[in-house]
């Protein structure tokens, strides 16, 4: 115990002298500026957060075990790329990152109770984490009680906006209404089937899509259905498809239904190739367990695809793989969670402090131009303009880009006329 | 809602229908029946038999890779041998489980329930850590994709049919071990009465283990043939263990006829109403359905006498 209280007595002292010693030999030889001018912990850290001289602490909350892990594992991978990249180039005011990992455990509850854990106990600056709503839902109102920071990568219903959360995903408007347009101009597409999985986010996006095919594109929606999560038997809907002939097929089916889906949709013979069908619940990631032999031919509406060409994206994918193997792939939300990370760091840097008040009042207006989408940045609203694009599923599992906005698209949790 | 449509067309939507409904009601037999023995034969409540099923999944996906990676030529077959390594493979599994635990707890059954479903947590992180969290693709042979072109309307999907065939086959194997073996009359003797079977000079205690093997490497035949239809990945097994014990509770424990009754009366109701209204309704008017008739006659549709 005594020297538990010596230590305490003499650390401040020692770290100096510590910090003094290992300080000679780098300004030597390696003359960097970061570290020099990295300013005063007092001063951009006046709320208590875990932030030192040479660190600063911030959690990530997703799901490693349970059955969000098939989701969740690409977002946890993208931001530790993410946090390693940002350390390798000098960290965030002069601080390296250090992150706490904490399992959600595909249960809300525990989100909850682990982000409560790693704002009051871990005192982190900001948390990468959440997957589905439900989990965003019961984390939301711990961030905003303690005021921590949160950066949530999906692509959701929309109707939220907080002062603690950063939406680096699309809202429903951004992904829905571009892709319906170009569809319905490019196949000059008249009947819409609309088939989803029976929960929130399906529900309002094809709400919303339902009423943009009605009011804007003057359009008919021929079905509209919803199997619980987790079904597996898609032939009675199937039949339902070739009854009523749609000129497109608009789904939201979520998890491993969606496997079972387009399994039994190539078996009973429905060519992908002359029937048109747009997704927006199937990236890169979900194709790995469909099998692109199953979906080949289906249009998915994203805000990114691995297959991107440009200078950003053709860095981000190697380094990507180079960490986590040849064999993963990247899909829409394993690259919104990749801003995570970026964003907060800009907009600490812009904001000049890691206390959370400034940065949420900093973040609007932060741009991120090494983004693998692109260029992003940061609305008035907490969401990202970003650009709508669809691609075309291809028999190797990546998807060929077939269109993309001209301009972002700008971000509209709360759409009028669409609720 | 049918004014629009001519009657050709009608017409081969109800033949569609119905296979889409009778290979509802193969996948449900299929399923169900590894259960079917071990609940209804020996009532221990298995909550990991979905695990099961996807250790047979997983098994047919690494045999699909080792044939494209060794032998590219026979990979047309690969899926008879993946269904026989899946039928061992979950077999084996199943008799060691019933050695460490189910055989300490066949006088608590309720306990079981818990066990198992403890040991299907435990096989669902041992499959994330070995295979990974993310869903695997099974590649399928050519031929066992696309459907069937009887006219031009009606195509029958090529997996439907697979499945309806081996369904048959395996409940008549099931059938002919059960009630015409030497082994099966053990197994019901065993069922019937436990300390008689034993006097007699039966082995219950092999006789469980058996069983219980069966039934579980069933489950990993029918999780192979469901990699046509479904997902494999850690928690697909949870897929089906609703539909399953829905199934078996049903028809009545102990009794595979209730099992195949059971399996079509609900496939046959859950079909015709997904068509007429929304999936997920059409569930729950199904799901209202078997509540109503289990209130009315809990032991199921068939009911097997036993002395107590």
């Amino acid at each position: 115990m005594s020297d538990e209280a010596n230590k305490g007595l003499l650390s401040p002292l020692r770290r100096k002298l510590l910090m003094g010693m290992a300080a000679v030999p780098v300004v030597t030889m390696l003359p960097r500026a970061s570290f020099a001018q990295a300013p005063a912990t007092s001063a951009v850290n006046t709320t208590g957060l875990a932030v030192t001289d040479t660190e600063v602490t911030v959690g990530i909350l997703h799901s490693a075990t349970g059955t969000m892990a098939i989701s969740e594992t690409g977002s946890i991978e993208a931001e530790k790329l993410a946090i390693e990249q940002i350390n390798a180039a000098g960290g965030v005011l002069g601080r390296k990152i250090k992150f706490i990992q904490e399992d959600g455990a595909s249960d809300w509850p525990t989100f909850a109770e682990k982000a409560k854990k790693l704002l009051v106990n871990d005192k982190v600056a900001a948390i990468m984490g959440c997957w589905t709503s439900a989990s965003r839902k019961a984390v939301l109102p711990v961030v905003e009680q303690y005021n921590g920071m949160l950066y949530y990568p999906t692509f959701y219903e929309g109707l939220e906006q907080s002062k603690n959360v950063i939406y680096t995903g699309q809202e429903a408007t951004q992904q829905i209404l571009a892709g319906l347009n170009w569809i319905a101009k490019e196949k000059g597409a008249k009947t819409f089937f609309f088939i989803g999985s029976d929960y929130i986010w399906p529900r309002t996006s094809n709400k919303i899509a339902r009423k943009h095919v009605e009011n804007v594109l003057k359009g008919k929606v021929v079905g509209e259905e919803y199997y619980a999560l987790g079904s597996t038997q898609f032939n009675s809907v199937i039949n339902k498809i070739k009854l009523t002939k749609p000129d497109v097929i608009f789904t939201d089916v979520v998890g491993g239904s969606n496997v079972a889906f387009y399994k039994q949709l190539k078996a009973a013979g429905i060519d992908l190739a002359k029937q048109p069908l747009l997704t927006i619940s199937v990236t890169e990631d979900e194709i790995d367990g469909i099998g692109g032999e199953n979906i080949a031919g289906a249009y998915a509406c994203m805000k990114y695809f691995q297959s991107l060409d440009n200078p950003n994206n053709k860095a981000f994918v190697p380094a990507f793989k180079k960490m986590w193997g040849e064999k993963t792939v990247i899909g829409d939300v394993t690259q919104a969670a990749y801003l995570g990370p970026w964003l907060w760091k800009l907009t600490v840097e812009k904001a000049g402090s890691f206390d959370v008040d400034k940065i949420a009042a900093a973040s609007p207006g932060v741009e991120f131009k090494g983004a693998p989408e692109g260029y992003v940045r940061i609305h008035e609203n907490h969401h990202l303009w970003s650009k709508t694009r669809v691609g075309r599923a291809k028999l190797d599992g990546q998807f060929e880009l077939i269109y993309e906005t001209a301009d972002l698209v700008e971000p509209d949790p709360f759409p009028k006329g669409y609720q | 809602m049918f004014g629009d449509y001519s009657i050709g067309d009608l017409g081969s939507i109800f033949v569609m229908q119905g296979f889409a409904g009778l290979i509802l009601f193969s996948v449900y037999v299929l399923m169900a029946l590894g259960l079917a023995i071990i609940f209804g034969q020996m009532g221990v409540i298995n909550m990991a038999h979905g695990e099961f099923m996807i250790l047979g999944a997983y098994v047919t996906w690494m045999t699909s890779n080792v044939f494209q990676a060794y032998m590219p030529s026979l990979f047309g077959g690969y899926f008879f041998l993946a269904m026989i390594l899946a039928f061992v493979a979950s077999g084996a599994l199943g008799m060691l489980v019933e050695w460490v635990l189910i055989r300490h707890l066949y006088k608590r059954p309720l306990d079981t329930l818990l066990a198992t479903w403890g040991l299907s947590l435990m096989l669902q992180q041992a499959y994330r850590s070995v295979f990974g969290a993310r869903e695997v693709g099974v590649e399928l042979p050519q031929w066992m994709l696309g459907s069937l072109h009887v006219t031009d309307s009606i195509e029958v999907p090529i997996n439907g049919v697979f499945v309806m065939g081996l369904t048959v086959l395996i409940t008549v194997s099931v059938a002919y071990v059960l009630y015409l073996s030497r082994w099966g009359r053990q197994v019901r003797a065993v069922v019937q009465n436990r300390i008689m079977a034993g006097a007699v000079g039966i082995n219950t205690e092999k006789v469980d283990r058996y069983t219980f093997g069966l039934g579980c490497g069933i489950a990993g035949v029918a999780g192979s043939a469901f990699t046509m239809i479904g997902s494999t990945g850690p928690t697909s097994g949870q897929l089906y263990i609703v539909d399953t014990f829905l199934v078996v509770v049903f028809g009545g424990a102990a009794s595979l006829l209730g099992t195949i009754a059971s399996a079509f009366s609900i496939s046959q109701t859950q079909s015709t109403l997904e068509f007429f209204m929304s999936g997920s309704m059409a569930k729950v008017l199904t799901l209202l359905a078997v509540v109503g008739i289990l209130m009315l006659r809990p032991q199921g549709l068939f009911a097997l006498k036993v002395r107590k």
